[in-house]
């Protein structure tokens, strides 16, 4: 009756413990909420020898919020993000898009790390062992093509799906990193390297649906951290196509400050659409007057050119990314009217 | 691996020896026998194994039974005491929240983890409570007036 392959559990108590672990185990996987990983470990689509549970690491729960700054813990779970009230308060962005994250008991279980960290998802990659080797298996596990784009060449289009990183991205926030080389410290935008580029090699900084976080082996995020910026209006929105539970068609943060009649500052980042969160590129361009068709087309291209949406789910790709603009549209409107 | 788990099992210190790649679902299912909580999905997708860790709901079928040590859980079975139903289960049978009842005692698990932290629940509340749960047969409406009916149950000193 073994409902999962055979593995090791290692629950370390302490960061140092966790490290040790990690440099011990080099196929280990960290284990937080487990509400992917399980899931991923029972379909056959990763097998590792030892889970590393971090739920136990206290040094890896701290929620630390106020006016001038965030920390937060990788092993934090999102119920904690979404009710903390100094969270809520100044980065209101964060909270939300914690809150928008699968149901509400996924949340009581789910991590901030892995949130940052999830796999990427794809309807020809999210299925059971035998129905991936009826279709001999893609370029994310061990196949040879991608079947949302046979023609790609080698590029895996899995989507990122985390709702924490589009919002953490309009912060400008930055991760540290624990690994066996010691603890670094990286912009959150770099951790995503999921560009799907073409007749390219996978490098530390460009990869697709497949190779889509720049960690290095062994290495885990311990925690994200972000500061405040004075006047800052953020919120965060999905469209699913069932309420709770199910991932996004699109979600969608955004972060602006008002100046009088002046739209002063604009942040966008979307996920749900391509195989790494998106923070806009761009925006700043289309501030310094007021909030007018200008700038409305102006997001309306930027999404067009920057959102790639492709059929990796069961709503179309061209869907998604009307769904993106109209969300990020709204959000704009909402913050910026106040 | 195997190791030695102690835990507060429905009010109860129990240690078994259990494998590490043992799910609690199938701890509580196989090894101890209460069959109460349901193997639904086995994905995370349906809420019908809810239970609760510390009085909050958890899929019991993502989550290693290895990492509930020290822990409290509580599943349906330790909801009646003395032959007497709690405000949740009067709730759902005398409003009709069960059809098949296949997934009732992950909404009840989830509905009794909701009356714990928040007796007093607006719809809104119940209808966020019960994200994680999902129900092919009613349509949701009784299982909402359930929780309502339990709430007032349980404000009448009926436990959650």
């Amino acid at each position: 009756m073994d409902a999962l392959p055979n593995f090791d559990l290692v629950r370390p108590r302490t960061l140092d413990e966790l490290v040790a672990a990690r440099r011990s185990h080099r196929d280990s996987r960290l284990l937080g909420g487990g509400t992917d990983l399980m899931v991923n470990i029972r379909r056959g689509i990763v097998a590792p020898p030892v889970l590393i549970d971090v739920n136990g690491v206290a040094e890896l729960r701290a929620v630390k919020a106020d006016a001038q700054s965030l920390e937060i813990g990788a092993a934090a779970t999102l119920s904690e993000v979404a009710a903390h009230p100094d969270v809520i308060k100044h980065y209101p962005v964060v909270a939300q898009a914690a809150a928008h994250i699968a149901g509400p008991t996924h949340r009581n279980m789910g991590t901030v790390g892995g949130n940052l960290a999830l796999d990427t998802r794809c309807i020809f990659y999210n299925q059971s062992e035998w129905w991936r080797d009826a279709n001999n298996h893609c370029l994310k596990t061990t196949g040879t093509i991608c079947h949302v784009a046979p023609k790609s060449r080698g590029v895996c289009f899995a989507t990122f799906s985390g709702d924490l990183a589009p919002a953490l991205l309009t912060l400008d926030a930055e991760i540290g990193i624990v690994g066996p080389a010691g603890a670094r410290t990286m912009p959150l935008a770099a951790l995503y390297i999921g560009y799907a580029r073409q007749d390219e090699p996978v490098t530390e900084t460009r990869g697709d649906g497949k190779y889509f976080l720049a960690l290095r082996p062994g290495e885990f995020i311990a925690a994200v951290r972000a500061g405040n910026t004075p006047g800052l209006r953020s919120a965060y929105d999905k469209i699913r196509i069932r309420r709770s539970i199910e991932y996004p068609v699109a979600g969608v943060a955004v972060a602006l400050r008002r100046d009088g009649q002046t739209l002063a500052d604009l942040r966008v980042a979307f996920t749900g659409t391509n195989p790494r969160p998106v923070r806009l590129a761009g925006t700043a361009a289309l501030c310094g007057g007021a909030l007018d068709d200008r700038v409305w087309k102006g997001l309306d291209a930027l999404v067009r050119d920057q959102i790639m949406a492709m059929k990796t789910t069961f709503t179309p790709g061209h869907y998604r990314r009307r769904v993106a603009a109209v969300l990020a549209r709204r959000l704009t409107a909402r913050l910026f009217a106040g | 691996m195997a190791r030695i788990l102690q835990l507060t099992l429905n009010g109860r210190a129990r240690t078994d020896a259990v494998p590490d790649n043992v799910l609690l679902l199938d701890y509580l299912r196989e090894h101890v026998g209460l069959t109460g909580t349901k193997t639904g999905c086995d994905g995370g997708e349906c809420g019908a194994c809810t239970v609760l860790v510390d009085d909050r709901p958890r899929l019991s079928c993502l989550t290693l039974a290895a990492t509930v040590a020290g822990r409290r859980v509580d599943t349906i079975e330790s909801l009646a005491r003395d032959g007497h139903l709690s405000a949740v289960q009067r709730g759902f049978h005398e409003k009709l929240g069960a059809q098949c009842g296949y997934c009732t005692p992950g909404f009840i698990m989830a509905s009794a983890g909701l009356l714990r932290r928040n007796p007093r629940p607006t719809d809104d509340d119940i209808r966020e409570a019960l994200g994680s749960n999902i129900c092919r047969c009613t349509g949701y409406v009784k299982i909402i007036e359930a929780v309502q009916h339990a709430a007032a149950l349980h404000a009448t000193g009926v436990s959650p």
